[in-house]
């Protein structure tokens, strides 16, 4: 069946998402109208997700390169060296919008699309970690929403057979009607067994592989495709489905494909499938791309050149093959009973051309559309800065415990037991530290492993977007560090709201500046990201959330280091010094009810010096636990540990004139290590000696629980009741 | 003790189960595709967890009916020693090896956790080298782990002794019986849910479960 | 009154069960087997004996609970 030609109205052209201007620069470009599919691919090629146009100016500034990185950002992952020939492939991305509206696979197709991203590359996953944020645990929708994300994570992740090894669970109401899902992916390859999604070589076959396509996803197109059929209720737009079965037959299909030597370039199908995936491999390699979509694989009967163009149905793959190696590639993707067809061919015109059923329906030049998209530099205003708050004017509290026991029950502060033991964190057998610790730590081989975390307290970068975004990277070096890694490099998920509005647009600006700040002075790159904007609804933005998803190298596990109290006498020793910091901390929100004030300031250098410090007297045996001080300051810190020990507590002194303020102030490059009685004089010196400030506040007690002088005793079955109690209560388990 | 363990597309613990076999008995296993219509000469047939076919239609209803599994059938019919783990245990229930069937957990949701298995039966291929009412600590990864059977199944197993392993100090899924794992009439066939091939070395944070698989040298 | 109800995958929306269904019915030997797909089938006892005011009920379940209609059609037959 043909269709009449549509008219491009400017209607159909704002449908689609572009600006008068947009539209008038592809006018121009190509010197006529465009038809409907090349009207498709435009809004796809030219949109925030693809192109980029509103932060890659931002984005630009941030530091990729090290000496151990060897893929920046621009391809589907970035990739480090970590000796030995072995390299580590990640990323992370956000699927918040297809999450809120179907929870469930929203959630999984993220995941999906993630793993995708990684296995691309020729690397096999190894870890998956995922950053959530959910409106307010009273708003009617949350609970929903996180038991539909939770389950989508580990329906495909504990399929496909990725272990989930970390991340973060937020709430807050700024994200009751836009949550967050980032997801991680992390994977192994070898340096010499990298693959990228630059074409080269005209006249090559272009192959489809993968799952077929259907009519999933198809966005920003609700009107356009009324038009093509009269039923259109049963052609909206619907959600893509997660298959983490055929995914898991295509990794396996993709790794035997690449080991044989056939595959020149490879792209995932993710956003805007088919359009994407070409075009950035023609673009790349400075080829053109001829397509027959007579040939695409399809799900559905009746599907157009603009469908087929724009379809974001999951599991699929791009390839440029060895036209030699055909039937090889043929038959091992035939053995896990996938779909393999070639649709197109490499051309040394630089157009990307589109043919359907004898017409052309599309032809454009294609680096226009891909690497020189246009590019914005949106107007933005500084934010305001908060106000410091003296801790002077926080009164002290009759009693600390019940305070305590509070924060530790809390929503954001509490075990997030109830998630992780969805997720299949132990599957490949080489998890050396399951969640609930500072960082996830995964073996490589023989001693080697890797760190892994996401990090970011988006309360801090709403107050300041600058120390924010230091924070996060801070945060984020910090519990990779606290395990005895070396961090090596980072990917960012940048979520924001509307980039049109100056304040938000300040946000974004100021955050990647700390961001970039932290990245320099830790030596800490980035090598792969996301950036998710528009997250509003009602004029009201998420918190601005650039969560950043840190990878590091631990070169023996046999020095690595757990929170865990290990035995009763050991000392505790804090390093860095009690905290002042009380604006913006959990204490201030949590038990005075004020988000307020100015969040504590991230002083790079101190930051480097007792992090270092801290590696050091881990690789050197010297500690027995470690943990960073965080959310909810010392005490919280203190409580994790206990916890973590099974029956082990700690008995501390504070100074009797703010103990609260040295309890939960969220003070920066702090942490607690525990060490055996005897050592403790020495390491602490030790700290002295490297100029850090380090001091015995207690030691770990046989009796378990948390005793403070002066001020409070709280038993180890309270503490575990506060911590683990809120989440199971929220979402109202049955017992077993 | 030479073993193969058998690869459906889905399937994803038989790296760990592989690797567990290598570095318990000191023999590579032969990985075996579930394609393939007769099995090589070995002593033990592992199907390993995972999720066969996606876990579609009835978890292990699909790998049950594989090209491979009559063979497997065939040959556990004269005596063969089969061991299912997880989706394994599911594929066997499927496959007729063993009796009842695993269905949904009673909390509705994935659980991934360390959980104490009593050891019930020692006179297995698997738990020969433990005693009677020691007490393993083993993860558990599955959605699907509930073991009904009906109420004469339920007493040839208990009567007969054939609940090998049993859940202790609380049941995960609802498991009848806290029922872990079984073994058939005949005494070659063992399905158990836990993964104890994630428990045999001090990175798993314990080896509870190695003597199960040092235990696969004596029989 | 006895409600019938049929959940289906919405047209279009992928269905991986149905697919593996179909690919193992082919290579058990069931030749020709064009297409599958899987849906839910439930029984509700319901007090209500007007036909019509049941019928209102028994959609606003499969609104809210029974079916995610994101991505599920649901058909009612009332007995």
């Amino acid at each position: 069946m043909t269709q009449a030609p549509i008219k491009i109205t400017p209607q159909l052209v704002k449908e689609h998402g572009l600006k008068p201007d947009e539209y008038d620069r592809f006018v121009k470009l190509i010197g006529r109208e465009p038809t409907i599919t090349e009207l498709g691919i435009v809004s796809a090629m030219w949109n925030e997700h693809c192109s980029y146009k509103s932060s890659k100016k931002w984005l630009k500034t941030l530091p990729t390169t090290g000496k151990r990185v060897i893929q920046g950002p621009g391809e589907n992952a970035g990739v480090i060296d970590i000796g030995d020939g072995d390299a580590i492939v990640f990323k992370m991305e956000s699927h918040n919008h297809p999450s809120f509206i179907e929870p469930y696979q929203g959630s999984a197709t993220g995941v999906g699309g993630i793993l995708r991203d990684v296995f691309t590359m020729g690397a096999r996953p190894i870890a998956a970690l995922n950053a959530l944020r959910f409106g307010a645990p009273e708003h009617p929708r949350t609970r929903h929403l996180v038991s539909g994300v939770v389950a989508g994570i580990g329906g495909y992740g504990n399929s496909f057979g990725v272990p989930t090894v970390g991340g973060e669970v937020n709430f807050h109401p700024r994200y009751n009607g836009n949550i967050l899902v980032n997801a991680m992916a992390v994977g192994l390859a070898r340096t010499d067994g990298i693959f990228y999604s630059k074409a080269t070589g005209v006249g090559l076959p272009v192959v489809y592989l993968g799952a077929k396509t259907g009519r999933d996803g198809i966005h920003g197109a609700t009107m356009a495709s009324a038009e093509f059929d009269d039923k259109a209720e049963e052609k909206r737009p619907t959600v893509q489905v997660g298959d983490p079965f055929t995914e898991k037959c295509l990794l396996e299909a993709c790794l035997e494909l690449m080991a044989s030597g056939a595959v020149i370039a490879i792209q995932d199908m993710g956003a805007a499938g088919l359009t994407c995936s070409a075009v950035e491999m023609g673009a790349k390699g400075d080829l053109g791309i001829d397509l027959d979509l007579d040939k695409v694989p399809c799900r559905e009967e009746g599907m157009t050149a603009y469908e087929m163009m724009l379809s974001e149905s999951q599991e699929r793959m791009l390839m440029v093959l060895r036209p030699e190696k055909e039937k090889e590639a043929e038959a091992i993707f035939r053995k896990w009973g996938l779909d393999f067809a070639i649709v197109g061919y490499t051309t040394d015109t630089l157009r990307f051309r589109i043919s359907h059923q004898g017409e052309l329906k599309a032809d454009l030049p294609i680096k226009e559309l891909g690497d020189q998209a246009p590019e914005y530099d949106r107007p933005w205003t500084e934010p305001a800065q908060p106000a410091f708050i003296d801790p002077d004017t926080i009164p002290t509290p009759n009693d600390l415990k019940p305070a305590i026991l509070k924060i530790l029950g809390s929503p954001d502060m509490c075990s997030r037991r109830w998630v992780w033991e969805q997720y299949d964190h132990l599957i490949q057998s080489n998890t050396a530290q399951i969640p609930g610790g500072d960082a996830a730590v995964v073996r490589i081989a023989g001693k080697k492993a890797i760190a892994v975390t996401t990090d970011v307290t988006p309360r801090y970068v709403e107050a300041d977007p600058f120390e924010g975004g230091k924070q996060a990277v801070a945060e984020c070096w910090r519990n990779l560090t606290s395990v005895g890694a070396e961090p090596i490099a980072l990917t960012d998920n940048l979520n924001f709201g509307n980039p049109e509005r100056p304040e938000i647009m300040g946000q974004f600006v100021k955050a990647i500046a700390g961001i970039r700040e932290a990245c320099l002075a830790l030596n800490f790159p980035v090598v792969s990201g996301n950036v998710s904007l528009y997250n509003e609804t009602n004029g009201q933005a998420i918190l601005p959330t650039p969560a950043i998803g840190g990878v590091g190298l631990l070169p023996d596990l046999s020095v690595m280091a757990t929170i865990a109290f290990k035995a009763a006498g050991d000392s505790i020793v804090l390093i860095g010094g009690h905290g002042s910091h009380i604006g913006q901390s959990i204490y201030l929100r949590e038990i005075l009810g004020r988000e307020e004030g100015a969040p504590p300031p991230v002083d790079l250098g101190r930051e480097r010096r007792h992090g270092d410090f801290v590696r050091k007297i881990i690789r050197a045996r010297k500690v027995t636990a470690v943990h960073d001080i965080s959310d909810g300051g010392l005490a919280q810190c203190l409580a994790e540990m206990a916890l973590a020990s099974g029956t082990l507590g700690a008995e501390i002194a504070l100074d009797a004139h703010a103990p609260h303020i040295a309890l939960f102030a969220e003070d920066q490059a702090r942490y607690v290590v525990t060490c055996t009685a005897e050592g403790a004089r020495a390491l602490v010196e030790e700290a002295w000696d490297a100029g850090i400030a380090a001091e015995q506040i207690g030691e770990v007690a046989a009796a378990g629980g948390l005793i403070v002088w002066p001020g409070a005793s709280i038993s180890h079955e309270e503490l575990r009741n506060a911590h683990e109690g809120w989440f199971p209560g929220f979402m109202g388990v049955n017992p077993a | 003790m030479i073993s193969a363990v058998i690869v459906f597309p889905g399937i994803n613990r038989e790296t760990d189960m592989m690797q567990a076999l290598e570095a318990t008995t000191g023999t590579k296993p032969v990985a075996v595709w579930h394609a393939e219509t007769e099995l090589p000469p070995v002593d033990l047939v592992v199907v390993p967890g995972g999720f066969s076919y996606g876990d579609y239609l009835r978890c292990g209803a699909i790998a049950a009916r594989s090209p491979i599994m009559n063979d497997v059938r065939a040959k556990a019919a004269r005596g063969l020693k089969i061991l299912g783990v997880c989706n394994g245990f599911q594929i066997l229930t499927e496959a007729g090896l063993l009796p009842g069937a695993l269905i949904r957990n009673a909390g509705l949701r994935f659980v991934c956790r360390q959980v104490k298995l009593r050891v019930e039966n020692t006179r297995t291929f698997f738990t020969n080298r433990l005693n009677q009412g020691d007490v393993v600590r083993c993860p558990i990864a599955h959605g699907e782990g509930n073991y009904v059977c009906d109420e004469e199944t339920l007493s040839s197993l208990e009567g007969e002794g054939r609940v090998v392993f049993r859940y202790v100090e609380g049941n995960p899924n609802g498991a009848t019986n806290d029922i872990a794992g079984i073994v058939n009439k005949t005494g070659n066939v063992i399905g158990m849910m836990p993964h104890p091939e994630n428990m045999i070395e001090p990175l798993h944070g314990a080896t509870d479960c190695r003597p199960l698989f040092e235990s696969l040298l004596a029989a | 009154m006895k409600a019938r109800i049929k959940v289906t995958l919405k047209k279009g929306v992928l269905d991986p069960q149905g697919k593996a269904i179909q690919g193992a019915l082919g290579s058990m030997g069931f030749a020709g087997v064009e297409g599958v797909r899987q849906g839910k089938y439930f029984e509700v006892d319901l007090a209500e004996t007007d036909k019509s005011k049941a019928m209102t009920t028994v959609k606003a379940m499969c609104d809210k609970l029974i079916a995610n209609t994101v991505i599920e059609n649901y058909e009612i037959e009332l007995a």
